[in-house]
């Protein structure tokens, strides 16, 4: 049932005439470099602090998110009117590249709001749900959930188990979602549910609700192997009232919402993925010009400088994908499957260079202190949220089989 | 013509740096036929000054007119400028510290003399003249050409050292006219603190980094730099996390130092903390990582635990300062 | 009142220094440019005092003297928070020149102050900012840890031999600021990257002036010899007191 979308729009700063003209070009304008070193000055300088302990701890980075969000980053992709940053999506690749080599847990969180939650409203909602919504999330007062999976939905979104009963004047919501992110620190939530099973994913509804409705109840925060300082929960809704002036879109537009959005968070991932391979290729790049073995650094043995050489190269095909991707959509122009590719490739790419980065750090790569494993236990999760490796080649050889790349 | 020596008066003591650079321009007036002559600001017995003819000086201008014991830049460029009028200055020589950097400058400016800060040696030539200096916070060394009549320098302390040289010393008082006695600047309150040796002028630095694991670790590095008359740094992380007061802070952001011993202790070696003690004579650096880049800058290493071998560094400089008195 | 804050533009610290094939220049190909770390921090302060409504500080002002390769920096600044920047187009031969350059604008204009960074990571000078006091007979204050505000005066505290002295100064000063002046650099926020562009940005002609030094060339300064492992503390005195003659 998956399938592809084109998504048209154009935003509004944009120059037109490079539609006409498409150049290539390597430049970064000043205002994303900025972006990025704002980023990564925060990343090296904050991030690092307590990286280790948040990730030992499972503790949810409460103040870190407020003073990212006082630079702008939790609502860097909606618009000045809505209070957002307005920055472009190659801005967002840089900014989540730099977030991540430090923390990936911040990245996805910083993700899910900016590229799911803000996102989808910017995009679908109505101008109400946009004053009343989006405004606080782009400031960050608060942070957005997006529950989309279920316990016997993940990859096969479409057989959704959660309903939104149509009661005339509101929704009532019924089913449990599993693997929220951001689960118990949203103050927002998108939820995707059935309103009518007879018209299969036709029927099925994306409806703003507040956290703190009655009837919502959380499970306990996941224990999970990596990213642990992102708060995942199931969530569990009984009899849950939603007024209907939160359904996002048309009757049965909740499938299709859910499908568009998710394009746009894969480039989220992607860039959250090359974030957590570049941060394990500089900690392995410094390791292996200090250590030495047999009188010498182990850059100097061929076995580790040409895993270095594969890591290098790996990371930068991976970042030209990501930034073609954020490229195609600041144009305007369909970028499904660009995504698609970068979000498959860059994950597992991620889990590959950490992988050998813990490998070039020997012992001391299999301890905290060194970085490393964490980032090789984050990178497993950038293959199975938001479209596993495998979905995303499902989409990408459905484009090819149908003649569309 | 003459070589003139700014003598830095510390509440009627001179320091060692004064004593360095009159070593200094004793070399310089060798080669160039000179004298050197110094010019000291403030209340200072002329027996504080005595060791400077130890050091090549054979002359000294005292401006001790109790109003300038406070330290006013703008009046104290005057009062020098006036002595390099008074003594035909050809070469004037400040130490390279906050002073020199205060004043210098603006000396610079009133005589259209060239100023060359952070020198390393003496100039390889004269004619013209060249000399060397710090670039790029360490990582290159620029060689300078001065033609202006008068040259102003300031060498990096501790970089060239002592040089005895018995000279009969004259010290002669000095009345310089200042145009504006009145300051424009009011001190309105001053904190000493007499116990702690100034980062700056320390010749034995004990530093201590996040390896030091806790701000009461701190007292074993207190213990040592008592033991050795040394002043106590640290890196910007521990600063920052309140263990030490800012001003303790060493590096590219913090003070840049050039003692004559610098431990660095529990300390990585990042390059922008290294950018602050490069200049240091010898670099000792004790750490439990035997990878750790600040062995690549030092001189001598231990490796090892750090609340380990302070303490028993200590004990051993203490025997060995007793053994040798 | 207006704050003034002279920022020098230097490669980032952890750059590679090279020189040209003759060594007689900086090769500035591939160098990430920063602002000089002092001058961010003296910035940053600025930046603070003006956002405090309780501070008479209504506007601050960067300047600096390059080419249009500064540019960005000087953006940086205005995202970081500066309202106006202020370019003089030359490339300065050395601290002299600068310090005549900014003499020549600052003289038309009225600042409470004005703050330079100790030294600049590049040429190491360290001399504008007393250049510049005397060039206009402005009182300058070295070794400034902090500035405060005390109604309409501002106080500033300097580090001297064995303390720290609270001073102020009747007319405009020039501020010599090091480590203290403000504890972190600011991180602009993305408002202030996107509205940098459409802040002023002043460029003025350079007014002839002439240089006192020349950098004639460089080297690498020569490599140390390798550190010397040693087993226990009493090796060390050892060494520190026979080998080093220091102690
Ligand atoms: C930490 C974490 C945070 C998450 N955050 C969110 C969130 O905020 N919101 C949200 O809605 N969801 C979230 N998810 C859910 C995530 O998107 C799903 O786990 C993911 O889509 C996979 O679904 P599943 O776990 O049910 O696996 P399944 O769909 O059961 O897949 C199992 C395996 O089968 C493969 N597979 C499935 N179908 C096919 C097929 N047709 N062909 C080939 N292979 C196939 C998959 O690739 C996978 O390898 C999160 C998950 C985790 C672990
Ligand atoms: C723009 C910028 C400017 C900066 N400016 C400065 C600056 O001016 N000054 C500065 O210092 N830093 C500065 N930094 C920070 C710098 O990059 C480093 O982060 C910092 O110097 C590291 O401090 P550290 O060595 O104390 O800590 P770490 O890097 O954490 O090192 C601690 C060391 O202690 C060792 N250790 C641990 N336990 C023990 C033990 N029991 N015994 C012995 N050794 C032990 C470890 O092996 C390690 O080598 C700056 C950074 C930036 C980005």
């Amino acid at each position: 049932m998956i399938k592809q979308w084109f998504v048209w729009y154009s935003k509004k700063q944009q120059d037109k005439d490079t539609l006409k003209s498409p150049n290539m070009n390597f430049q970064f304008t000043e205002e994303q470099l900025m972006i990025q070193q704002a980023a990564r000055d925060y990343a090296q300088r904050e991030l690092i602090k307590d990286v280790i302990e948040r990730d030992e701890k499972a503790i949810y980075p409460t103040e870190h998110i407020r003073n990212l969000s006082e630079l702008g980053f939790l609502g860097m992709l909606v618009a000045p009117e809505y209070d957002g940053s307005g920055m472009d999506t190659i801005s967002y690749v840089l900014a989540m590249e730099e977030l991540s080599k430090v923390d990936s847990s911040i990245g996805v969180i910083i993700s899910v709001n900016n590229s799911l939650v803000c996102y989808g409203i910017e995009k679908y909602g109505s101008e109400e749900q946009k004053q009343k919504f989006l405004k606080p999330l782009a400031r960050g007062e608060v942070t957005g959930a997006f529950l989309l999976s279920e316990p016997g939905a993940g990859s096969d979104a479409t057989s959704q188990q959660t309903t939104a009963i149509d009661m005339g004047d509101h929704y009532l919501v019924n089913g449990v979602k599993n693997w929220i992110t951001n689960g118990n620190s949203a103050s927002t939530y998108i939820v995707i549910a059935q309103t009518d099973r007879e018209k299969g994913h036709r029927g099925i509804n994306a409806i703003i609700v507040d956290r703190h409705s009655e009837g919502i109840s959380l499970g306990p925060h996941e224990n999970k192997m990596g990213m642990r300082s992102s708060d995942t929960h199931s969530v569990q809704f009984t009899d849950v009232k939603v007024p209907k002036e939160n359904r996002i879109g048309e009757d049965g537009f909740g499938f299709k919402f859910a499908m568009k959005t998710l394009e746009g968070g894969r480039i989220g991932i992607a860039s959250q993925a090359l974030g957590i391979a570049s941060g394990a290729y500089e900690l392995a790049v410094k390791y292996a010009k200090e250590r030495k073995t047999f009188g010498t650094e182990i850059i100097n043995h061929q076995a580790i400088a040409f895993k270095l050489s594969d890591m290098a190269t790996q990371i930068e095909a991976a970042r030209f994908l990501c930034l073609k991707a954020a490229w195609l959509k600041d144009q305007g122009q369909a970028y499904g499957i660009a995504s698609a590719m970068a979000k498959q490739y860059t994950a597992d790419m991620a889990m590959q260079v950490t992988t050998e980065a813990v490998q070039i750090h020997g012992g001391y790569g299999y301890v905290k202190e060194y970085h490393v494993e964490r980032l090789m236990r984050d990178a497993k999760l950038t293959q199975i949220y938001e479209g596993t490796s495998e979905i995303q080649k499902i989409v990408i050889s459905r484009a090819i089989a149908n003649g569309d790349i | 013509m003459a070589i003139l020596v700014y003598i830095r008066n510390v509440a009627g003591t001179i320091k060692k740096q004064s004593l360095e650079l009159s070593s200094y321009a004793h070399a310089m007036a060798e080669a160039t036929n000179q004298e050197v002559i110094g010019i000291v600001i403030g209340e200072i017995d002329d027996s504080a000054l005595s060791e400077l003819g130890n050091y090549g000086m054979s002359q000294i201008l005292k401006a001790d007119n109790p109003n300038f014991n406070m330290r006013v830049n703008r009046v104290y460029t005057r009062i020098i400028e006036q002595a390099v009028l008074k003594t035909n200055a050809q070469y004037i020589l400040f130490p390279d510290n906050n002073q020199g950097k205060a004043i210098a400058p603006r000396l610079s400016v009133r005589l259209q003399a060239g100023f060359v800060p952070q020198v390393l040696g003496l100039p390889s030539s004269y004619e013209p003249f060249h000399i060397e200096k710090r670039a790029f916070t360490g990582k290159a060394l620029a060689n300078i050409e001065v033609n202006t009549e008068r040259i102003i320098l300031s060498p990096i302390l501790n970089s060239y050292g002592l040089n005895e040289n018995k000279t009969e010393l004259k010290i002669e008082n000095f009345e310089p006219e200042i145009d504006e006695p009145e300051s424009r600047l009011t001190i309105l309150d001053k904190k000493v603190n007499t116990e702690r040796i100034n980062l700056l002028d320390a010749d034995i630095v004990v530093s201590g980094g996040r390896g030091l694991k806790s701000a009461e670790n701190f007292k074993l590095l207190e213990e040592l730099a008592t033991t050795l008359d040394g002043a106590l740094a640290c890196s910007r992380p521990v600063a920052d996390d309140g263990w030490r007061p800012a001003d303790e802070h060493v590096g590219q952001t913090g003070k840049i130092i050039s003692p004559n011993i610098y431990f660095a202790v529990g300390i990585s070696g990042a390059i922008q903390h290294v950018a602050g003690v490069s200049g240091s004579k010898c670099l000792v650096a004790i750490n439990a990582d035997p990878e750790a880049p600040i062995f690549d800058v030092a001189d001598y290493g231990i490796v090892g635990d750090a609340l380990k071998i302070v303490p028993e560094l200590n004990e051993a400089f203490k025997q060995h300062l007793s053994d040798n008195q | 009142m207006r704050l003034l804050v002279c920022i020098s533009s230097v490669p980032d610290t952890t750059s590679k220094i090279k020189f040209t094939d003759d060594s007689s220049r900086f090769d500035d190909s591939g160098i990430q440019w920063v602002i000089n770390p002092w001058d961010e921090l003296a910035l940053t302060r600025a930046i603070e005092l003006k956002e405090d409504n309780t501070n008479p500080v209504t506007e601050v002002v960067v300047i600096t003297i390059g080419t249009f390769q500064t540019e960005p920096t000087l953006r940086k600044c205005l995202a970081i928070g500066a309202d106006k920047a202020v370019r003089i187009d030359i490339e300065p031969l050395d601290a002299y020149q600068t310090a005549s350059q900014l003499a020549a604008y600052i003289k038309n204009e009225e600042f409470g102050f004005i703050i330079c960074g100790i030294e600049s990571g590049d040429y190491n000078e360290a001399s504008v900012g007393g250049m510049l006091a005397e060039l206009l007979d402005f009182v300058s204050v070295s070794s400034v840890s902090s500035v405060r505000f005390n109604k309409d005066q501002p106080i500033f505290q300097r580090d001297v031999a064995n303390g720290k002295e609270e001073l102020s100064v009747n007319g405009t000063a020039v501020l010599i600021v090091q480590k203290g002046f403000a504890s972190v650099p600011k991180i602009p926020n993305m408002r202030g990257i996107m509205t940098a562009r459409s802040k002023p940005l002043e460029l003025i002609k350079a007014s002839s002036s002439k240089s006192l030094i020349k950098f004639v060339n460089y080297h690498s300064p020569k490599e140390k010899e390798a550190v010397q492992m040693l087993e226990s503390s009493d090796e060390l005195v050892e060494k520190l007191s026979k080998e080093a003659k220091l102690i």
